[in-house]
């Protein structure tokens, strides 16, 4: 069963992927604290969605997985953000 | 003799380990998902509430705690690569790494929650109910849950990697046998995923 060769990620990607990670994180407290108005909400999102793809990509292995894995991820956001529009639609035009 | 017949009996599929953590992942996202909804509604309808509430809220101790969980993120992801490398110590040693880090967080939400308490303020607390808004409430019904329910997972995933950690210790999770440990992995990051959702949704957007 061990014949399944398993990719090995180097640190080096890890070490990077987290930095990234940190300067992302000062980047989205930055943003939040000018006034942007609606759009501060927009930046922080954007801000954190970048991080969720480095972690997703990176820490969880997405990267070197089959792809189904990852088709199969990226159904469940598609229907996070489906639920979440038709609640709003709901809420906006009722 | 005894071992060939372990190794008969004994069924390992890392796919199918894998697929398995990830289909208990996504019950796990639409879980926090549902609450994402709830939280985006309320805010929607209380936008003025929300922004003067999380006010309240530290935003160091919430930056801070993100770090923490981004470093332990790599710490694990690291040990995975240890184990495929036959370094046992090394691995171990990351999963220490992790834990503490782990327990830190949860030391810093004690502190963050007690703070919020020494104020008056708890779900359903005397002070809440009567001197606070109903989007105030809201946004604070919205924080205890969300982040006490991320510290819940905290606590399952701890438990996860000390056990990850025992059977790497014994050598039943090995290189060649690593699902546990990817597993421990992979949940360990879907709290982190969540968690960089939740510091900005409650304590940058004031």
């Amino acid at each position: 069963m061990s014949e399944e060769k398993h990719h090995i990620v180097p640190y080096r990607v890890y070490v990077i992927v987290l930095m990234a990670l940190i300067v992302l994180t000062f980047a989205s407290i930055a943003i939040t604290e000018i006034e942007l108005g609606a759009y501060t909400v927009a930046g922080a999102l954007l801000f954190a969605g970048i991080k969720s793809y480095l972690v997703l990509t990176y820490f969880m292995h997405l990267k070197y997985d089959k792809k189904y894995i990852v088709a199969m991820v990226a159904f469940v956001f598609a229907i996070f953000v489906v639920v979440l529009v038709i609640t709003f639609l709901d809420y906006l035009y009722r | 003799m005894e071992q060939n017949a372990h190794i008969e009996h004994d069924h390992y599929d890392a796919e199918a380990s894998k697929i398995g953590m990830w289909l208990f992942i996504f019950t796990e996202l639409l879980l926090f998902g549902g609450l994402f909804v709830v939280y985006s509604v309320y805010r929607y309808v209380n936008p003025d509430a929300f922004h003067l509430a999380a006010e309240e809220l530290n935003t160091t101790i919430g930056a801070v705690n993100t770090i923490l969980l981004l470093v332990s993120s790599m710490t694990i992801a690291m040990s995975t690569s240890t184990l495929q490398y036959k370094k046992k110590g090394a691995t171990l040693a990351l999963l220490a790494i992790t834990t503490i880090i782990g327990i830190v967080f949860l030391v810093n939400k004690y502190f963050e929650w007690g703070v919020k308490f020494s104020h008056g303020i708890w779900p359903g607390s005397e002070h809440l109910l009567n001197d606070f808004s109903q989007g105030e409430i809201l946004f604070f019904g919205l924080y205890f849950v969300m982040t006490g329910l991320h510290a819940l997972h905290i606590i399952i995933g701890l438990v996860i990697i000390l056990v990850a950690a025992y059977r790497i210790h014994k050598g039943t999770v090995n290189e060649n046998r690593a699902a546990l440990l990817e597993n421990a992995g992979l949940y360990w990051h879907l709290v982190d995923l969540i968690w960089i959702f939740l510091f900005p949704l409650f304590y940058l957007l004031t």
